[in-house]
């Protein structure tokens, strides 16, 4: 068997033979079955999956206190608590969700795991460090926690200055424990960059990798060179709290909005950290499901490295209003714009990629009809918001709040999705419902819709965020996006129930999209050392369905 | 037909010079984004359905875009994006340009109320009266956290910062009660930090003024002997006056022009001064507060930098008295370039 001719002919699968084989070659998941065999794994897939129940335990923790801000918002005065613990509830919200699910989601489970699959590595570049940078994450996890038990904190998931420095509650802990968290983000990203550069296998070019690749190293070049902004920051921020330094303090020489300008010099990159590999995902999927080539190869390719660029220098578009220069307001908007730009060839690249496709409409597809509908009207009323005179009435309220659950949540949760249900088979072996794979799919485009819409509305409306108790007029609204909220919990309910069903019982599969994606030219589950027998070769780019008659000439110049 | 669109959007009332302006973007924003997102949306949908599977392996044509399409891929939307921040950033630069005649109010955001203070009036706590029909522009500050203030109806929204003033203006077009809210997360009772703007005709402002004065006169006594932290019924620059004394100010500062440990303070609003940097500003109230807070931040040509901070020892309408104080102390020059004098008759 050449591997070459396996890629030819699509559905037969390099070390298919050996799949039928399993005493000699058995999956990642069934090589060393004891509790030690996990914790102490070197084995990026294994990493990737203890990533997973981490990041989703997280992720369902951070879902509960969405929900109980949702039913605390549904009367405008008092609910179900009071504003002390409302305050903390949405900052914990916000610090669980950032730091423990969005910026480590996707890279962590999925990058992990498919990075040296899409790259025809063994394994990443330094197992090793690999394995510590979940360890790391899981202390800062821990540090955060433990201080959220303890009290917890009220600022924010931003923690502006110079009210975190005074308020009573809990800072510390807190933030120490983004401020580790912070590096395994770099300790991660930089595994990722090492693995690209060296450790492509022969035939992998920089032009014939994986957008998902491209997407990966963007974001892991944003996280080596950002995370250290946001470590110092909090660190400073946590030496004020403790022993009033006066750094962000008037009295002192300070100065209070120094904060959130390195808040945001990190921050602004890490909304891109949460969504470039979201976009990259997506990449993957638009063509796996229309069988076609990216339309825009390239374009789509640079358009990641330049939002990773240019996302450094827009920071400023937070603060219009904090008595910045008009100068430098008109600067920053004109830069958030390209970061717009860079979008949008994005998002017509992936529709291009439909034309003459052949499109099958499976439970991935339709997330990344969710995909296309948030990153567009996230993007846009990102743009909106960019404009600077038109941020004056909307900054901090709910419009700003709506934005950004679209395009961060939104997109970066069906990308989320998407990628769980897409490489499912490959990480398990094991196919589930697609039936209720797309009722689920429904459920949860249809109540994001609901949550966030409304939200819109209310930032129009002028209602600012982080309000506990709210002018009665702003009551319809919140009843509607606390229904819609209520429709998206059930959502995901449904997967939960589907997918451990389909973990346990579901049918054995290979490769059942018939993906040319490099991931599936080993069999699934992958075996340890992710190749069995020789390493497959790469003649042709990644998601090439060309009928190879026709092919010959095309493909020679690219 | 904007009020429909209004109501459609669920934008409140629209009640100042700047709504006007921001609203008109605001439609054309939406109505783009609206119109981009539906074709590219339709464009999507047309082609899932034309271009659907028909067998499980099927080939595809190679298909990459010529440099033309990926031209107006990139082309068309920053064609866009860019005339939208052009005429957004216009009407910034009008918002954060105060017209010379506005009048003055100070506003001082606190653990969690606003309080409003005039050069030459009253003051008040949580209401803020204003006539219709003329520029006011208003002085920001905070004395603890960074507070913001918001008020829907204007479209108007500016942060207030500890030790700071930052400048925001309106032009008020309807009388009315309008809501203020606060828009930067300060803790505890964040969301019961309201206030109102009371717009009154001209007419209906200059009575309410007198009725503000003749109450005032009676409690003057009263007042004068207040140590409460807004300063009352004495006027601001009178406040001020006093305050540059009992602060010690004028150990170091002179209001006769002459030179001391610290330049004059006569004629020293609206002069441009050199910096040892080499740098010139403006000096407005802004730098004197500045200058009061963080001294350090901008030394004057041939001065040391030894003056201490007022920062925790001054609260905000003490600065804000001072900073008026000095105002008033403007050489016959520079009172030429001032704006045209107060808006309405001085109280007393
Ligand atoms: C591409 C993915 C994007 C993500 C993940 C994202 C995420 C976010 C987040 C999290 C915030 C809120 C921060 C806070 O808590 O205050 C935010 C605000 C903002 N975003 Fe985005 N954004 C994206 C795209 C864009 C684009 C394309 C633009 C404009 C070119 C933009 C412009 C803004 C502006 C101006 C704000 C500040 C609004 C305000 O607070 O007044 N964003 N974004
Ligand atoms: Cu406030």
């Amino acid at each position: 068997m050449t591997p070459s001719s396996s890629i030819a002919a699509p559905g037969a699968v390099p070390g298919h033979e050996a799949h039928d084989d399993h005493g000699h070659h058995p999956s990642y998941l069934t090589d060393g079955t004891t509790v030690k065999s996990w914790l102490l794994t070197v084995d990026h897939k294994r990493i990737g999956i203890m990533y997973m129940a981490w990041i989703l335990l997280f992720f369902l923790v951070g879902g509960i206190f969405a929900l109980l801000i949702r039913i605390e918002l549904l009367t405008p005065g008092p609910t179900i608590m009071d504003a002390m613990t409302y305050n903390r509830v949405f900052t914990l919200h916000g610090v669980v969700m950032i730091f423990l699910f969005m910026i480590p989601a996707i890279p962590g489970i999925f990058g992990n795991f498919m990075l040296p699959l899409m790259l025809g590595a063994k394994d990443v570049a330094f197992p090793r460090l690999n394995l510590l940078s979940l360890y790391v994450y899981l202390a800062g996890a821990a540090f955060a926690i433990w201080g959220m038990l303890n009290g917890g904190l009220d600022t924010g998931w931003t923690f502006y200055t110079p009210y975190s420095a005074h308020t009573t509650t809990t800072v510390a802990p807190v933030l120490f424990g983004a401020f580790i968290i912070g590096f395994s983000s770099i300790l991660t990203g930089m595994n990722f960059i090492v693995t690209t550069h060296t450790m492509r296998a022969p035939g992998i070019t920089w032009f014939k990798m994986p957008l998902m690749v491209w997407a990966l190293y963007a974001t892991s070049c944003i996280q080596v060179l950002a995370t250290p902004v946001i470590g110092l920051l909090l660190l400073l921020v946590t030496a004020e709290n403790l022993f009033s330094l006066g750094m962000f303090d008037v009295a002192r020489g300070g100065d209070p909005v120094l904060f959130q300008h390195l808040f945001w010099f990190y921050s602004h990159p890490a909304v891109y950290i949460m969504v470039l590999p979201a976009f990259g995902v997506m990449s993957e999927i638009v063509s796996a499901f229309s069988r076609k080539n990216i339309f825009g190869y390239r374009a789509v390719a640079y358009s990641s490295v330049g939002i990773a660029f240019v996302g450094f220098f827009a920071w400023g578009h937070h603060m219009f209003v904090s008595g910045q220069s008009t100068f430098n307001a008109g600067v920053f908007g004109v830069l958030s714009m390209l970061v717009g730009v860079f979008t949008a060839i994005k998002v017509f690249n992936w529709v291009g990629t439909v034309y003459k496709g052949a499109v099958e409409f499976t439970t991935p597809f339709a997330y990344f009809c969710g995909f296309l509908f948030f990153t567009v009207f996230g993007g846009m009323t990102g743009i909106a918001v960019a404009t600077v005179s038109l941020d004056v009435p909307w900054h901090d309220t709910y419009f700003v709040v709506a934005h950004f659950h679209f395009i961060m949540v939104g997109a970066t949760i069906m990308a989320f999705l998407a990628a769980l249900h897409y490489w499912f088979p490959k990480m398990f072996g094991k196919m589930y419902h697609e039936g209720w794979g797309l009722v689920s799919a429904a459920l949860i485009i249809l109540g994001f819709n609901a949550t966030f819409i409304p939200q819109f509305l209310l930032g129009n409306a002028g209602m600012p965020r982080r309000y506990y108790e709210y002018p009665e007029r702003f009551q319809a609204l919140n009843v509607a996006s606390t229904a819609g909220a209520s429709l998206l919990a059930f959502g995901f309910v449904i997967i939960a129930i589907y997918l451990t069903y389909a973990l346990i019982y579901g049918k054995r599969v290979d490769n059942p999209w018939n993906s040319k994606g490099y991931e599936w030219l080993t069999m699934s589950p992958p075996p340890t050392h992710n190749f069995i027998g020789p390493q497959p070769t790469y003649p042709e780019e990644p998601h090439f369905y060309v009928d190879p008659k026709k092919a010959e000439g095309e493909v020679s110049d690219v | 037909m904007s009020d429909l669109a209004n109501q459609f959007l669920f934008l409140p009332e629209r009640a100042s010079t700047f709504a006007e302006r921001v609203d008109f973007l605001h439609y054309f924003v939406v109505g783009t984004t609206m119109v981009m997102s539906a074709g590219v949306g339709l464009a999507a949908l047309f082609m899932f359905f034309r271009y659907r599977r028909r067998e499980a392996h099927q080939h595809t044509e190679y298909v990459v875009p010529d440099l033309k399409t990926e031209f107006l891929f990139v082309s068309v939307p920053l064609v866009f994006f860019l005339a939208w921040f052009a005429i957004g950033f216009r009407d910034f630069t009008w918002f954060t340009t105060p017209p010379k005649d506005s009048m003055d109010v100070y506003v001082m955001g606190k653990q969690w109320m606003w309080k409003f203070s005039y050069p030459e009036g009253p003051n008040g706590v949580n209401v803020l009266h204003v006539p219709a029909n003329r520029p006011v522009r208003l002085l920001i500050t905070s004395r603890d956290v960074i507070h913001s203030f918001f008020v829907p109806s204007f479209r108007i929204k500016m942060d207030a910062l500890p030790g700071r003033y930052t400048q925001a203006w309106f032009e008020a077009t309807k009388p009315g009660t309008y809501q203020v809210l606060c828009t930067e997360y300060c803790g505890l009772s964040h969301s019961k930090m309201l206030a109102e703007v009371v717009v009154l005709s001209p007419e209906d402002y200059e009575s309410w003024l007198k009725e503000q004065q003749r109450g005032r006169l009676q409690d003057r006594q009263d007042a004068l002997a207040d140590t409460s932290l807004v300063p009352s019924v004495a006027r601001m620059a009178e406040q001020g006056q006093k305050l540059v004394g009992t602060q010690g100010c004028l150990k170091c500062h002179s209001v006769d022009g002459s030179r001391h440990i610290g330049p004059t303070f006569l004629g020293l609003f609206e002069r441009e001064e050199k910096l040892d940097d080499g740098q010139t500003i403006r000096v407005d109230e802004a730098y004197i507060t500045q200058s009061m807070m963080d001294p350090g931040a901008h030394i004057v040509a041939g001065y040391q930098n030894v003056m201490p901070t007022y920062q925790g020892k001054l609260q905000g309408p003490e600065s804000a008295a001072i900073v008026e104080y000095i105002k008033t102390l403007r050489t016959a020059n520079v009172r030429e370039t001032a704006s045209e004098g107060p808006a309405y008759d001085p109280i007393q």
